[in-house]
């Protein structure tokens, strides 16, 4: 006997996966606008936006009400208070393809730095982990999913090499300190949206295992039982 | 003489479906599933038709004031629940809507009742018609002694029919209705007393859908039965609700929330507050109704 209640989880599993594409296309877009040096591009991605504020609003809503009238328990609590920190997480790379498309647009005025490599590249690798995460979250695949955080040490790195380049960049001339500013600001923001994506796979673990594996709380517990060094923290631009 | 129900029913009769046998009106065909709820759902275009009202209606037992000024709309195809703590009236209100309390001496009432066109209380009122129109499912399950078909046939031949194929035909589509049909189809001349307590229940309903009600009331269905006959009373209020129009009064304020469109929240015989139960429930507007759903008191 299907329950009336699991066509309501499978609407919100559903909103959120539209949520998902449409970040994923925010991401796409932003940084066509800015390889293209495309202003109107950019533009729509603030439209874009929008509509991704919009669909945060309307899950936040639903799992509140999803809590009160069902009282889902088990697996099922697990699912809707993740989904409420999944939407959140989307929402922000909303807010990151925005940021990524303002800089685009200021670029865009001015003439190019240096041909993109490596910014291309991290968009790429971040949202190619943003698809991933949803996939996992749909098929509440908890081994992908851890497979998944590891990948965002390959990020980090490239937002570090492009650092150091920038830093160069304006060491040898100062009148290119603001473009460069700008792209340093770029590459961050593509290393959010690769944070947030596997914020997003550690939510997949716990709604499939009950497992909170975010802060590196695994590899912490685990590793002092192994006698292994708890990994050193770095801030975003590899510094400790 | 038992009535021998055949193996396999028999097809369909193929006379034209009667108009009116006494005050039966012909079967409503039944409806495709009603799709998944949508946000929107049971809320077509133009207000909706209220199938129970009352106002300012009020019920003294002797001296005692058990109902206070209740005013209170209820729109077809909706499920109702009421809920408060023991003692609040619900089950008084909901005695009041097939004026079962008329069987309660000393028993006055005040105000108006309506149910469609049909005033409650008026002295006019055939109260035989007003309980096959007003429908009621009880706490404990309360089947006739007598065999499966004859429990659901049992009001249909009190109301004149007589034809043997429409019986039968009538009782499959009520056994149907109340998700009942495939357990009990081979055996329609055993007792239903040897059904399981959720079975029998599902009889209960069975059998008051067959006289065609437009309101259906229970009087916490669920409270006999354990967690699985509880849920599949659930879905079928929730599937019923296409149909009829649904009033449930329960202590289970968590099924409140899962079964019900609009819920009312009564205490010491007063209307405390009405709403649509996703709003009652995560920001209801009263500090009482807060202060009972969280547990805080009742």
């Amino acid at each position: 006997m299907e329950r009336h209640f699991v066509q309501e989880f499978e609407a919100l599993k559903t909103q959120l996966l539209q949520m998902g594409g449409r970040a994923e296309s925010i991401i796409g877009k932003a940084i066509e606008a800015l390889k293209r040096r495309d202003p109107a591009l950019a533009k729509i991605v603030i439209e874009d936006d929008r509509a991704i504020d919009r669909l945060e609003i309307e899950i936040e809503e639903r799992c509140v009400e999803l809590l009160a009238l069902q009282q889902p328990l088990a697996s099922d609590l697990r699912f809707i208070t993740a989904s409420m920190k999944i939407s959140n997480d989307l929402e922000r790379v909303g807010d990151h393809g925005v940021n990524i498309a303002g800089s685009a647009i200021k670029l865009s005025a001015e003439p190019e730095l240096k041909p993109l490599v490596d910014i291309p590249r991290m968009a790429t690798l971040a949202a190619g982990m943003l698809r991933e995460a949803l996939d996992t979250f749909v098929r509440r695949d908890a081994d992908r999913a851890r497979q998944l955080v590891k990948r965002d040490d390959e990020v980090d790195a490239l937002n570090r090499q492009l650092f150091r380049e920038l830093i160069s960049y304006m060491i040898e001339d100062p009148r290119s300190i603001t473009r460069a500013m700008e792209l340093v600001l770029v590459a961050r923001n593509l290393e959010r949206v690769a944070d947030l994506a596997t914020n997003i796979a550690e939510e997949v673990v716990f709604i499939a295992e009950a497992r909170i594996i975010k802060h590196h709380a695994e590899q912490g517990a685990e590793g002092q039982r192994l006698g292994v060094p708890t990994p050193v923290r770095e801030d975003d631009f590899g510094r400790t | 003489m038992t009535l021998e129900v055949p193996r396999t029913m028999p097809p369909k009769p193929e006379i034209p479906r009667p108009a009116q046998i006494g005050s039966l009106a012909p079967p409503v065909v039944p409806p495709p599933a009603a799709p998944a709820a949508a946000p929107a759902a049971g809320i077509e275009a133009g207000p909706a038709k209220v199938a129970v009202e009352t106002r300012e209606f009020s019920l003294y037992y002797g001296a005692r004031h058990a109902l206070k000024s209740v005013n209170l709309d209820l729109p077809e195809g909706t499920v109702t629940a009421i809920i408060g703590p023991s003692g609040c009236g619900k089950s008084t209100l909901l005695r009041s809507f097939n004026r079962m309390n008329d069987l309660i001496p000393g028993v006055r009432v005040e105000g108006r009742v309506r149910i469609s066109d049909l005033d409650v209380f008026s002295p006019s009122t055939d109260v035989v018609e007003l309980r096959r129109r007003v429908g009621m499912v009880f706490q404990r399950p309360n089947p006739f002694p007598k065999s499966i078909f004859e429990n659901v046939a049992f009001g249909l031949r009190m109301l004149g029919l007589r034809d043997a194929a429409e019986l039968e035909w009538r009782v499959e589509q009520s056994l149907l209705q109340a998700a009942l049909w495939s357990e009990v189809r081979d055996r329609l001349g055993t007792s239903a007393l040897s059904l399981s307590g959720g079975q029998q229940q599902r009889l209960c309903i069975a059998r008051c859908l067959a006289v065609e009600p437009e309101v259906v009331l229970m009087d916490e269905p669920a409270s006999a039965l354990d967690p699985t006959a509880t849920a599949r009373i659930e879905e079928l209020v929730l599937q019923l609700k296409s149909r009829y129009t649904l009033i449930v009064v329960t202590h289970n304020m968590q099924q409140a929330a899962r079964i019900s469109d609009r819920t009312a929240f009564m205490l010491e015989g007063a209307l405390v507050e009405v709403d649509e139960t996703r709003k009652l429930f995560t920001s209801p507007s009263q500090r009482l109704t807060e202060d009972y759903i969280t547990g805080r008191f009742g």
